[in-house]
């Protein structure tokens, strides 16, 4: 027996090791990747954070990728080059995870990438995959920076902060208008990435042009633990809307401290809410979850093929969730680039892309037609939970239900 | 500058908040100031512990103020058994490997609860989650509530285990001279294990009143774990009391740190506050071994 053990560990042994316990652990954990093959064909590298902080959304947005290429291969793959064979990355919920593993899918030969999920993994897996001219497909991420740096191999379907925040804004401000004008405070609660922080920066420079008055912007890290403060912060200032702006963990907290703090503002109006757009969220915490409105992704409820897959998801027992549609439209719209450029060059597909006129899509975006990147027809829909379920509110061509504002009582 | 009533709450919540804090790093500490070594598995055990509460209450539809019941023993026998026939064993009596045994079995816990599980975050909805007392015009939530008392319950019994038990006689002896314990016929192995059962028996209490007001996934131990080594190392390694204090301190930094600089830089001051109290105490503020 040696006198260490006897003696135990000084406090300076148990801080070092503990801090590199604490650091290994965390990137061990978080170190899975796996590698699946399919058969020969043509290699597609799907990247999402399936570990770490935004585990759930990577994994949603996987079951996206996966329901899109079972699809596919189901019916011969894509046309000319064959069937699908999945090159999958964990990227960890950093921005250096899905680095490192768009180097290993570079090495592995894939055509393109789809994924990245939020805004800071997009943005440097895109750089990183730039460097080989890699196509890359933004599944998720909304900072408009993604597609402005002029990388000609990113593309993104959906839309970006600045669209959505117009969007947003507009929408309220019919809201606000139809109801007599009862909201002028707000308040915004954010996450503190480039997704929560840029989205606050836009929306407080263009709501107090719009005649509201923003009270105070709260910016909380991911993750956070207790939302009392925050909670306790809005209560005190009472302002007639409060806007939430964070990840499907932090709003289910945040959203259930307020009802248990009772803090009920005339209006819960997300902008790119976790949770609030979550049939998930609805069935666990409908209480919770009752007016709460968001602008957010959402499916053309009018396409028979959204319905087809929403129900599918659902026998399964999964949530229909919009990383998971936004995934699988990527992946069709990634093989449909594939099957007009007829080759997996990197250049002719990423010249098949950017011609791109891709329709055969449930988003109501109508054709697909890039300009630096962006896709120019997408836009987000306004949904708002009432009684249980998650209605459109606008735009006023699909609107499942009229918005129940202020809320009542 | 914040109203006094804000910054009263403000106060309230962070001693709440940190009496969970507290009793995770009771645990922590209880199997470093025995064993001398430190259980990297702590948090991958504190996210069993929330899976078996959340799948009480799922599947067995037991509340989990009537699931501690049974999760504390469970637990313990958990403890005892992981300590006695794992990481005892595997470790062969040198500390370096029990930290290795701890970190190799936090991955395969944690990988496993993945695997079985996904990544989904699962909460349960249960009436303590959104009950509130009112208190002066201050509306604090029934089960943070709830989770101080018991936390201030479970200290006094721990201290009174330790002080006034054959076995806590035997856990302090253990920890103050192994060798003396040995020679005078106690069972080192077993009230090792004993420990350890006690720390992982915290785990399954901690789980039981932080469901009520919050999630599970299978990486959820890891937002506490580097909270509650800095607790222990705050309050005094070893030490049940620091444990409690450093908790109820962290708990506030972190709440007045977050309502003054924001959320962001709110957990920024918990570590802040830990090396300036360092830098002056180096063995912590309730400490007298290091």
């Amino acid at each position: 027996m040696s006198d260490r053990h006897r003696g135990g560990l000084s406090r300076r042994d148990f801080l070092q090791t503990s801090a590199l316990g604490v650091l290994g652990t965390a990137s061990v954990l978080a170190m899975p990747s796996v590698l699946r093959a399919q058969a020969t064909g043509v290699k597609l590298g799907i990247l999402q954070p399936v570990t770490g902080a935004l585990s759930y959304s990577g994994q949603q947005g996987k079951l996206g990728a996966q329901h899109a290429i079972d699809e596919l291969n189901a019916a011969g793959g894509v046309k000319g080059l064959g069937k699908i064979e999945v090159v999958f990355g964990d990227a960890q919920s950093t921005p250096e995870g899905g680095t490192a593993e768009v180097e290993k899918m570079n090495a592995a030969g894939v055509a393109a990438i789809v994924g990245g999920y939020s805004s800071s993994i997009c943005l440097a897996a895109s750089q990183a995959a730039a460097r080989y001219d890699l196509p890359y497909l933004v599944d998720v991420g909304v900072a408009d920076n993604i597609v402005t740096r002029g990388l000609k191999n990113t593309f993104r379907f959906g839309p970006g902060f600045g669209v959505i925040a117009k969007t947003a804004i507009e929408n309220l401000i019919t809201l606000n208008d139809q109801a007599g004008k009862p909201a002028k405070t707000v308040m915004i609660v954010n996450e503190d990435s480039l997704f929560g922080s840029g989205l606050a920066k836009l929306l407080n420079e263009q709501l107090p042009q719009k005649g509201f008055q923003v009270l105070e912007t709260i910016a909380h890290p991911t993750p956070t633990r207790d939302f009392n403060n925050v909670v306790l912060k809005i209560k005190s200032q009472n302002p007639d809307l409060v806007i939430p702006a964070n990840y499907y963990n932090e709003y289910v907290l945040l959203a259930r401290t307020m009802l248990q703090q009772k803090v009920r503002p005339k209006g819960i109006y997300s902008v790119l809410g976790g949770a609030a757009s979550s049939y998930k969220f609805v069935k666990e915490f409908p209480d919770a979850a009752q007016y709460v409105m968001d602008c957010n992704h959402w499916f053309d409820p009018r396409k028979e093929k959204a319905l087809a897959l929403k129900k599918k998801v659902e026998d399964a027992g999964q949530f229909f969730t919009y990383e998971l549609y936004l995934n699988y439209s990527n992946v069709m719209l990634a093989a449909d680039a594939l099957a007009r450029a007829g080759s997996v060059d990197h250049d002719k597909v990423i010249a098949s892309l950017g011609a791109s006129t891709f329709s055969d899509h449930f988003m109501p975006y109508g054709p697909t037609k890039f300009v630096n990147g962006q896709n120019q027809g997408s836009a987000p829909v306004n949904t708002q939970v009432q009684s249980g379920d998650i209605q459109v509110i606008f735009p006023a061509a699909f609107a499942s239900a009229k918005p129940v504002f202020p809320i009542p009582g | 500058m914040f109203a006094p009533a804000i910054l009263i709450q403000a106060v309230i919540n962070g001693v709440l908040t940190g009496a969970v804090y507290a009793l995770i790093a009771l645990g922590l500490t209880l199997i470093y100031g025995v064993l001398h070594i430190i259980n990297f598995a702590h948090g991958a055990l504190l996210t069993v512990a929330l899976f078996a509460v959340y799948f009480a209450y799922k599947v067995l539809g037991l509340d989990p103020y009537v699931a501690v019941f049974g999760i504390a023993p469970l637990f313990f026998v958990l403890g005892y058994g992981l300590q006695r026939f794992l990481i005892g064993p595997a470790a062969r009596g040198d500390d370096r490997n029990v930290m290795l045994v701890t970190l190799g079995l936090a991955i395969v816990i944690e990988n496993l609860l993945l695997y079985a599980f996904h990544a989904d975050t699962r909460t349960i909805d249960v009436p303590a989650g959104f009950d509130v007392v009112d208190v002066d015009g201050a509306l604090l939530g029934v089960s943070r509530v709830v989770g101080f008392a018991a936390v201030i319950v479970l200290t006094l019994l721990l201290w009174a285990l330790m002080k006034l038990t054959d076995t806590g006689k035997a856990i302090r002896a253990v920890a103050k001279e192994k060798l003396g314990a040995e020679l005078s016929g106690i069972d080192v192995a077993h009230i090792y294990a004993v420990t350890f059962g006690l720390g992982t028996a915290c785990l399954g209490i901690a789980a039981c009143l932080l469901i009520p007001t919050f999630y599970v996934n299978p990486t959820v131990g890891q937002s506490f774990i580097l909270v509650a080594f800095t607790i222990v190392v705050l309050g005094g390694m070893g030490s049940v009391t620091g444990a409690l204090l450093g908790g109820l301190f962290v708990g506030v930094v972190e709440s007045l740190g977050g309502l003054f600089f924001g959320e962001t830089l709110g957990q920024l001051s918990i570590f802040l506050v830990f090396i300036l109290v360092l830098l002056v105490r180096p063995t912590g503020l309730f400490g007298a071994r290091a």
